[in-house]
């Protein structure tokens, strides 16, 4: 009898301590997710504030009851930033169309066709993974600039193209194919680039959809390179934009002007990865660390 | 005959052929550079107007390592290293492991702990650099949390040293934070959960089952974290100029890459020499880091494999 209430005291006891720890657990996840969100919050309570309320307030609020939008209509009109977002678009479409293009020929050729010295140069081709960009800008700074590209899209976006991690992962998942598909599309007299293309793209589209993604986020973030390379505003990218904006800003100091830019700028990466977030965040486990 | 020559030359060809749009691109942004930040780095004297030089030796490295400004960044590079990727590491882990014990919210909360991730770092930066920042109108959002809770108010972004530094930390810590908890929470969530049952069973207590059988399991993870973490905090840039703007010299923050691009680039650039010595002894340093973070590595994974057999 009384070893039976121990054991449901003892019970009760393991009850309440879990509880106190998922008590806690919940606190400081919580917690996090306040720290994580409340910049975004920030900027977006700060850019619907008006210019004066904002810098009437010693103590700032953390909401506002007069909501304006004239935050925005400065951000598209007193700074470029409609061209800073045309230029990002531009610079991200074709880098990562022409990324595509050379990262499933490559990956096609060391997955599928056969070639003397094939395992060599791959593995040459793997070593190049571990340079860091710092090692190798220096170089590109003055070839981009002997070509007389600077202030030019191809300028931008041609050191940008070639992506030896990217074209390992598509190789990767190409040699899950498997042969039998090749040999039996071979037998039947369809050539290579129609295989590639019928057979080989079509089922490996998820990772591919992954690598456009990570591509598209890394252009849209791109910082170093486009301000070595760019010191006239006409081809500023986002990142630019928003430090010229941080520096020579509107003016004047208006801070509620320069949170609705950041909000403009960064909505869309929000927006693709709500949508994307599962393929994203594969990939990126995958392998991805962020880039600058 | 000859017809099945021609078509043999043709398919060995054709490979190369894919695989050219590659090598041109990688040959003319990678290989060739790699070779030629080395040259640059010992001709000694180079001009970029008249690209000559006077002579080769190590000259470049000399001036770089005497350079105060030089100093002072790799000073800030190491600050930032040793504090950030301790703290990133192990506060992803405890988040991870909260994020693994429980099931409510679990996907709600792993989409907004990724969110940093992306997000533009320039852009980011210049909300914590307002909620940071003191003005005349307002002592900024941090500083009325600290006077909340009787502290005095500094100057986070233009004034000391250890403050600014505070800053940096933490937006770093920040934006490095979800890839650590994606990794961290996919490593824990492949964990046996038999082993977990056959613990419980045993009357294993939580402690013990965490160094026992989780961080065992998880080891190479952490390890992969911590390498990557060192080299990725290694080359902080953009986040520092994001806090504190181009200038980084003048704001005594400047990091190994910004000293690189200050030297290739802007107001105090020209000098693609300095800045190729410096990118080599960056190269080096993170080098040397990462071997010795494998060879611990492996060290201690053979010691835990060991220690199961007991």
């Amino acid at each position: 009898m009384s070893e039976m209430k121990k054991y449901t005291a003892s019970q009760a006891e393991e009850k309440r301590k879990a509880g106190i720890r998922r008590a806690v657990t919940g606190f400081f996840l919580a917690l996090w997710a306040v720290i994580v969100l409340f910049p975004f919050y920030w900027m977006v309570l700060t850019s619907l504030k008006s210019y004066s309320s904002y810098n009437s307030e010693y103590i700032p609020k953390l909401y506002t009851l007069s909501p304006t939008l004239q935050n925005y209509r400065d951000a598209f009109t007193a700074v470029p930033l409609g061209q800073y977002f045309l230029n990002t678009l531009i610079f991200t479409v074709i880098t990562t169309a022409l990324m595509l293009v050379v990262t499933v020929l490559a990956a096609y050729a060391f997955a599928r066709l056969k070639f003397p010295g094939k395992n060599v140069l791959f593995t040459l081709f793997l070593a190049l993974m571990m340079i860091p960009t710092e090692l190798v800008i220096i170089t590109n700074f003055v070839t981009i600039t002997d070509w007389n590209l600077r202030n030019t899209f191809p300028g931008l976006i041609l050191p940008s193209v070639a992506s030896v991690f990217y074209i390992y992962l598509l190789k990767e998942n190409f040699e899950q194919v498997p042969e039998d598909l090749y040999l039996a599309a071979k037998v039947d007299g369809t050539s290579d680039m129609r295989y590639l293309f019928r057979v080989m793209i079509p089922i490996c589209r998820p990772t591919i959809v992954t690598i456009t993604i990570l591509k598209i986020i890394e252009c849209w973030n791109a910082y170093v390179w486009p301000r070595l390379i760019t010191d006239n505003q006409a081809y500023f990218l986002v990142s630019n934009g928003i430090q010229e904006i941080r520096e020579n800003g509107f003016g004047r100091e208006n801070i509620p002007a320069m949170m609705a830019a950041v909000v403009v700028i960064s909505a869309p990466l929000i927006v693709l990865f709500l949508i994307f977030r599962k393929r994203i965040m594969e990939g990126v486990s995958r392998g991805g660390t962020k880039g600058a | 005959m000859e017809r099945e020559t021609d078509k043999m030359k043709r398919a060995d060809l054709k490979p190369f052929l894919y695989l050219l749009p590659a090598f041109v691109f990688l040959g003319i942004f990678m290989v060739y550079p790699l070779f030629d930040v080395l040259i640059y780095s010992l001709e000694e004297g180079y001009n970029s107007a008249s690209q000559t030089f006077h002579g080769v030796g190590l000259y470049n490295y000399r001036y770089v390592l005497r350079d105060p400004y030089f100093l002072s960044a790799l000073q800030n590079t190491f600050i930032l290293v040793i504090i950030t990727v301790p703290v990133s590491t192990g506060l992803s882990l405890l988040i991870s492991l909260g994020l693994n014990s429980i099931q409510k919210f679990r996907d709600f909360l792993q989409t907004v702990f990724f969110l940093p991730y992306v997000t533009n770092t320039l852009a980011v930066g210049l909300v914590f650099m307002i909620l940071f920042k003191k003005t005349p109108y307002s002592d900024g959002f941090v500083n009325l949390i600290i006077q909340f809770f009787g502290g005095r108010s500094v100057d986070f972004i233009e004034g000391p040293y250890w403050a600014k530094m505070t800053v940096i930390c933490l937006y770093t810590i920040w934006i490095v934070m979800p890839f650590k908890i994606l990794i961290l929470t996919s490593a824990l969530a492949s964990v046996d959960p038999m082993l977990y049952k056959a613990a419980q069973i045993d009357g294993t207590s939580r402690l013990r089952m965490f160094f026992r059988i989780t961080l065992p399991m998880i080891s190479p993870m952490i390890f992969y974290l911590i390498i990557t973490g060192f080299i990725g905090a290694f080359k902080a840039y953009s986040d520092v100029v994001a806090i504190f703007g181009v200038n980084l010299n003048a704001a005594g923050m400047n990091t190994i890459v910004g000293y690189i691009y200050d030297m290739l680039y802007g107001d105090s650039g020209g000098y693609p020499s300095f800045a190729s010595a410096a990118a080599l002894i960056l190269f080096v340093i993170v080098l040397t880091i990462t071997v010795i973070n494998l060879m611990v590595s492996r060290r201690n994974s053979s010691s835990l494999k060991g220690g199961s057999y007991e």
